[in-house]
């Protein structure tokens, strides 16, 4: 099911009593989020990704725009008749009762023409039990489990009844590293098989790139960038998308246009032909440094970190936003830590370009973008 | 070696303290109950046995505050318990004025309790020159006058009852509403998408989620209830015999210091036989609970 935001917002009263006004939560938010996909809702905590969930059950009414599913407004409907699947962070199983019971929950409360026999039920639950695959756990309690268990306890409860829409409200922030992979992988491998449109909110950018087929970025409430989680990375709109996205975080440097020519501090760094002279804003990924001895881009080097594979450079620079610098080469190419100083080119399509003031938007240069390689 | 006789050096003060103030006198208790015709003046005895027990469970006065005390407890404890249940679901929906409430309610917990005991007798009591507050109402729906304080011994229990429950109410609404208010909201969002009705959010999520406060109330409304005696004093005047509301700590004070008393060891007998009560309830109550009280 396709379902559409149309001018979506959302505001409300603010907390203490004294200052009276507002808090947008989501402003103004138009977006499709197309049928059988898993799209990633990705943010800053308090960023209105819990808030656009909540407006797309129902359990919030929004200020302002409307919702449609498939074509159809279910602005006005209430939670319960919008066909709504939904899994929390803490789980919210039921307590007291146990893995069947809580599967059999939603469908028990089914009335009227709904109403199914036992046998129904009970075949409907095994059904969602073994697509999350914890047949063997039907009779335990819940607390008898792990997290990761649980938390597929509360998929199949959310999936029972066949849901139109699955909304995940980052349901792997309360399981530990192994099982927060372990449980992701499930999550995607679901997605596929039930072909269910999800939306998956997180604040972690490294789950919403490895598992969404879209990624949404917002900050304070306003939608950043829509787009293919790589499409996003390469190309971000501006210079909030490109910080948010990757680990290790982007490098930020102080820099500036002249004669066609990218310098940071004094050294001429990258060609940019065609681009007005003027301060700018640097943004090179740390897998955009090549060890290069005749390279144009000298840094301080403070040390070196061997992670197996690659190797982490760490040095520094003066025109640096963002503390240290951290590049990630092949442990092949690792500089002697004894160095004092490591020159680099950069990678043509790893250095990003941001208007200094304003919004920070992109400034596209000859070049740059996704898969073409280029040495400077 | 040297840690260790610190760490009990650390701890002397509060073991010296607990000896002297609770060991020593539940020790004492226990030899008193079981010293036959024990003379308070030459501090005699005949000798050891279980008489003491034998005569305070025959004794019509004992037998009658086990009964008040045991009708109170019976009554007290579950209404109290559930009416603070309803007005704390009541407070938890209306979130505007809930701080006003809190503080009405809340009233009574800080208030002396004979004074309120007095408040309650004016409201009560019946004199020569007025019914009072309560015939008052009564007469409205054409009932009455009827002597709370001094009247008939259903009309005294009801006022003790009634009391009771107002006295504990605002300690047990003031941690009902804090634990309705710690129950994660994310269980009625999923209730809401489940289409749960009313009835079955309450028992399947508030309840259990709820239980382990409404437990630690149960059991110590319990205990507060079979201690009851002040209460009953504040309503009726000291001497709770001539008005049939004494009650088993009332028995236990009468036998010591009472008009009646210097009976130290029917006192302690009393006492014990309290304590077995109380211990037995308790017991039950953490068996019960075994099954039902739900620990996140
Ligand atoms: N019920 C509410 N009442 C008032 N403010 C709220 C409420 N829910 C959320 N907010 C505010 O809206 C903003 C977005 O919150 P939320 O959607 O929960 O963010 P996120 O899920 O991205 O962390 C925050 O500033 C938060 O304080
Ligand atoms: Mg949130």
């Amino acid at each position: 099911m396709k379902v559409t935001l149309v001018h979506l917002t959302k505001k409300f009263p603010k907390h203490d009593r004294k200052t009276r006004g507002e808090v947008t939560a989501v402003n103004d938010l138009c977006f499709d989020i197309p049928s059988g996909k898993l799209v990633g809702l990705l943010g800053p905590s308090g960023c209105g990704k819990s808030t656009t969930l909540n407006l797309i059950s129902g359990l919030e009414k929004p200020t302002g725009g409307r919702i449609l599913f498939d074509g159809e407004d279910v602005t006005d409907l209430p939670p319960e008749k919008r066909g709504i699947g939904l899994v929390f962070q803490n789980y919210a199983l039921y307590p007291h009762l146990t893995v069947l019971q809580n599967i059999l929950f939603p469908l028990q409360n089914l009335r009227g023409e709904e109403k199914l026999s036992k046998e129904e039920m009970a075949e409907k639950a095994g059904e969602a039990a073994r697509l999350v695959q914890i047949e063997g756990l039907m009779g335990r309690r819940h607390r008898e489990l792990s997290g990761g268990k649980q938390q597929r306890v509360a998929i199949a409860r959310a999936l029972v009844k066949h849901p139109r829409i699955l909304l995940l409200d980052e349901p792997l922030s309360n399981l530990d590293a192994r099982l927060r992979l372990q449980t992701r992988e499930e999550i995607r491998r679901i997605q596929r098989e039930t072909g269910v449109t999800t939306v998956f909110v997180t604040h972690d950018q490294e789950e919403a790139m490895s598992i969404s087929d879209e990624i949404v970025v917002m900050r304070e409430g306003v939608i950043q960038q829509i787009g293919k989680p790589q499409e996003v990375y390469d190309l971000p709109r501006n210079l909030f998308v490109a910080k948010f996205l990757g680990t290790p975080p982007v490098n930020v440097f102080r820099g500036r246009i002249e004669n066609g020519s990218l310098f940071i501090g004094d050294e001429a760094v990258l060609p940019v032909p065609g681009l007005p002279a003027g301060g700018v804003t640097v943004g090179i990924r740390p897998e955009g440094f090549l060890p290069d001895p005749a390279g144009a881009f000298s840094l301080r080097l403070s040390r070196v970190e061997v992670m197996g594979r690659d190797t982490s450079v760490v040095a520094a620079h003066p025109a640096s936003e963002s503390g240290a610098v951290r590049a990630i080469i092949s442990s092949e190419e690792a500089p002697d830590p004894a160095c004092e100083t490591v020159r680099f080119s950069l990678k043509r399509n790893k250095v990003l370009l941001f208007s200094p003031e304003g919004g920070e938007e992109r400034i596209p240069f000859g070049g740059d973008g996704a898969g073409k390689e280029g040495k400077a | 070696m040297k840690s260790i006789l610190r760490a009990w050096l650390y701890l002397l003060p509060a073991l010296l303290f607990l000896g002297v103030f609770l060991v020593y006198p539940l020790v004492d208790v226990m030899i008193y109950s079981v010293e036959e015709g024990y003379n308070s003046t030459s501090g005699a005895s005949f000798g050891v046995g279980l008489y003491n027990f034998a005569y305070v469970l025959r004794d019509p006065f004992f037998l009658m505050a086990l009964r008040n005390t045991v009708l109170l407890v019976a009554i007290t404890v579950p209404l109290s318990t559930g009416i603070a249940l309803l007005i704390s679901l009541g407070l938890a929906s209306v979130k505007k004025l809930r701080h006003l409430f809190q503080t009405i309610y809340f009233l009574p917990y800080v208030t002396n309790t004979l004074a309120v005991g007095l408040v309650f007798m004016i409201l009560f009591k019946k004199t020569p020159y007025t019914d009072g507050l309560a015939n008052l109402f009564l007469r409205i729906f054409g009932a009455g006058p009827v002597d709370f304080i001094d009247g008939p011994y259903w009309a005294k229990m009801f006022v003790l009852c009634f009391y009771t429950i107002w006295v504990v109410m605002p300690f047990k609404i003031l941690i009902l509403t804090s634990a309705l208010a710690s129950v994660n909201d994310d269980y009625y969002k999923v209730a809401r998408i489940d289409a749960t009705p009313r009835w079955r959010v309450f028992t399947r999520i508030t309840l259990p989620m709820i239980s382990p406060m409404l437990f630690y109330l149960i059991v110590t409304g319990f205990i507060g209830a079979f201690k009851a005696y002040s209460d009953a004093v504040a309503l009726f005047g000291v001497n709770l015999n001539a008005a049939e509301m004494n009650t088993i700590v009332g028995y236990v004070y009468d036998m010591l210091y009472g008009d009646s008393g210097g009976y130290p060891s029917y006192a302690a007998a009393a006492a014990l036989i309290l304590f077995a009560i109380v211990l037995t309830v308790t017991t039950v109550n953490l068996m019960v609970s075994r099954k039902h009280v739900f620990y996140d």
